[in-house]
């Protein structure tokens, strides 16, 4: 019967803990860049100019439907090729998640901003609103709303992506438990706190949204 | 400073990647299997009158969907074999993390195919004298799977993306052979482009497909 | 006698081939208050959002204030530039018969948006006009509430009030009533009667026959090519004296005048 021992994992505690940081940090960056892109995106795929429709509906699809870990190796080892740059693992690692993030957002957005019904858009323009007052006045504030829950649950897809940059040896939480394994010989231990601290932080998010989404439900506003 | 795209190299070496597309193939159709069969199961489990069984249904569905795949794969490569008796091969660790994530993600899809049906069709149903679990088979599933349809192929086009990750644990799929023609040939930019290009070709079909049955679907509903 | 504030000419929509209406010819002089009827989907309410340029019409001209609207361009057709449109509008207020008020906006919200996007007037200022128009059309109390605590009458004289923050030159109202329980029909025409009163110019795409009768100064009965029958109230519709406007009027026999 094998003799579980937590204390080394535990006298290293710091470690991850500093791995964890790193992993905050990347998702935060994915995250804002990615609601950004998005939005962008989103934007430019419902546009009526071809030009701008065409190609950002391209970004959204091949995000969409590639290996976000072939994605990353694209970025970290064959875009610096390009470019003739510096590529380090965080730069990548933002990069790839920020557009591919935002490819996910885009659809969301999408879903969103034409889900609100004509009648929105035509009382704007009958006040002598322009399309950008529209959308950001009347549309998207109505439309953001609605997209609450998609949004939260493709963040947390994002949290859990960023895993993948242990591959290109970002610190983040998953490398350094890694590394943590092969230095006290306790693979066992560490997978399974690094496993629970995951699942503690991402069910915590998600008791949060559930419950920001019942008050966001509760308050009148929000129907017609 | 205009790059010279090579993919001469990639070209000569395509037998490398073309093990590793079986390799991916042999994966996917693995997990897909398990991973949709056994969500039906913890679907299933989640509804169940007993209380035991639907407590840890809803455990497993919550655990594996808030932790990231790439934990759960190496924890049963690098964890698991500690504590039983067993050898984990890469492709063994890769079908554990990937099938029973995939499974979680299914439940939800099934539970909520299952709930979306009227209540009055497991009446009527039960009013010609049908035991639970025929007017599962009989009527409930056909019409619950007929709506999730573009759900589940959505998941079975993650289950495809995520067959990547069991590279790290050096199983041959496409990344990792892609990987080792970029090593021996230091192009990593055409390799990467052409394993990304791959998977577009025998992915976007499948998610254009898709978006067709939703709007079929969306029609006829 | 000044001009009309606006004046159709051969104005014209189709759909996909489809003739809407076509050949409309009107002036509107300050004070009118025109009805317009004709049979279901005689293009009535697609007319109306050709004025206010909602639709865009295909044939013909608009003139407002004795300006032309639109530019001519090679084909014939005019063509609207954007800025245009947004003024225009500025100057037509619409009324829509499914209110659309914006949800995520309190009642004064709603009221005060035009004027504070559009056109830029600061906060303060906005909610003091925008609590004037709701005293005008009776919910002043209901400022700081959201559409979706409204009753269908309320939310529709929002809608009014609305419009007419805006200082509208017209007003066009696009069967303000269709979609209210029958109950509640009173309230918002009770609203539009008022602001008849008050001499202001409109345009009324309405069923309740029996309200344009007692309203209006002008009623337009549209047919498949332009205007079919036009007159006074009294003429139109208690002395129809052509047969589609009298099978018409026979039709509606309920309404009492």
């Amino acid at each position: 019967m094998y003799e579980w021992d937590f204390s080394p994992v535990l006298a290293q505690g710091g470690f991850l803990l500093a791995g964890f940081r790193n992993t905050l940090i990347l998702t935060a960056t994915a995250l804002s860049g990615g609601l950004v892109v998005g939005l962008l995106l989103a934007l430019a795929r419902l546009s009526h100019r071809r030009w701008l429709s065409m190609p950002a509906g391209v970004v959204i699809e091949v995000f969409r439907t590639t290996p976000p870990l072939v994605q990353l190796f694209w970025f970290y080892f064959g875009l610096p090729i390009v470019l003739a740059v510096e590529m380090t693992p965080f730069l990548a690692a933002a990069l790839t998640f920020t557009i591919q993030s935002g490819a996910f957002f885009a659809e969301i957005f999408r879903a969103g901003i034409v889900s609100i019904e004509k009648g929105q858009w035509e009382a704007a323009k009958a006040i002598g609103m322009s399309h950008s007052q529209c959308m950001r006045r009347i549309v998207l504030p109505q439309a953001v709303k609605r997209m609450f829950p998609s949004m939260m649950e493709r963040s947390i897809e994002l949290m859990k992506t960023t895993t993948l940059v242990a591959t290109v040896s970002y610190a983040d939480l998953l490398f350094q438990a890694n590394e943590l394994a092969q230095k006290t010989f306790r693979p066992l231990e560490v997978f399974t706190v690094v496993a629970l601290m995951y699942f503690v932080t991402i069910s915590f998010v998600s008791f949060l949204a559930a419950r920001l989404e019942r008050r966001f439900a509760r308050t009148g506003e929000f129907t017609t | 400073m205009t790059y010279n795209w090579n993919f001469h190299d990639v070209f000569v070496n395509w037998w490398a990647l073309a093990i590793g597309v079986a390799g991916t193939l042999k994966l996917f159709v693995v997990c897909l299997v398990l991973g949709m069969s056994l969500g039906l199961v913890i679907a299933l489990g989640r509804r169940s009158q007993n209380r035991p069984v639907r407590w840890l249904s809803t455990l497993f569905v919550e655990f594996f969907r808030n932790t990231p795949v790439l934990v759960q794969i190496l924890w049963f490569y690098y964890a698991l074999p500690i504590l039983a008796p067993i050898e984990i091969s890469p492709f063994m660790a890769a079908i554990l993390g990937i099938s029973l994530n995939s499974a979680a993600y299914s439940a939800e899809i099934y539970r909520g195919g299952i709930q979306s049906i009227e209540p009055g069709q497991w009446e009527a149903a039960k009013a010609i004298g049908m035991s639970g679990l025929q007017a599962l088979r009989r009527i409930i599933l056909p019409q619950a799977i007929r709506r999730i349809i573009p759900a589940l192929t959505n998941r079975g086009v993650e289950i495809f993306k995520m067959s990547t990750l069991a590279s790290v644990v050096a199983y041959v799929e496409l990344l990792q052979q892609g990987k080792l023609v970029a090593s021996l040939n230091f192009n990593p930019l055409e390799v990467y482009t052409v394993v990304a290009a791959i998977f577009l070709i025998i992915l976007y079909p499948i998610v254009r497909l898709t978006y067709a049955v939703e709007r079929h679907l969306a029609r006829s509903d | 006698m000044a001009g009309p504030i606006l004046r159709l000419s051969g104005l014209g929509k189709s759909f996909d081939g489809n003739t809407v209406f076509s050949g409309v010819d009107l002036d509107v002089y300050p004070g009118d208050r025109i009805s317009i009827l004709g049979a279901s989907g005689s293009g009535k309410s697609t007319l109306l959002r050709c004025i206010n340029l909602l639709e865009i019409p295909d044939a013909g001209q608009m003139e407002i204030q004795g300006a032309t609207v639109g530019e001519p361009s090679r084909s014939g057709r005019a063509r609207y530039p954007e800025r245009q449109l947004r003024d225009l509008r500025q100057r037509v207020g619409m009324v829509f018969q499914h209110f659309n008020l914006f949800p995520h906006m309190t009642t004064a919200g709603n009221v005060a948006e035009g004027l504070t996007t559009v056109r830029g007037m600061p906060a303060g200022e906005a909610r003091q006009r925008a609590l004037t128009e709701l005293r005008r059309v009776g919910l002043e109390d209901k400022a700081d509430t959201y559409p979706s605590r409204l009753s269908g009458g309320q939310k529709q004289r929002v809608a009014i009030a609305r419009a007419l923050a805006m200082d509208p030159d017209i007003l066009l109202f696009d069967e303000p009533t269709s979609a209210l329980d029958p109950a509640l029909v009173g309230e918002v025409l009770g609203v539009i009667e008022q602001l008849a009163n008050e001499g202001r110019t409109m345009l009324l795409v309405t069923h309740e026959i029996g309200f344009a009768y007692h309203v209006s100064t002008r009623v337009v009965f549209l047919g498949e090519n332009g205007i079919y029958e036009t007159g006074t109230a009294e003429e139109v519709l208690k002395h129809p004296k052509r047969p589609l406007t009298q099978q018409f009027l026979a039709e509606h026999k309920r309404f009492q005048f």
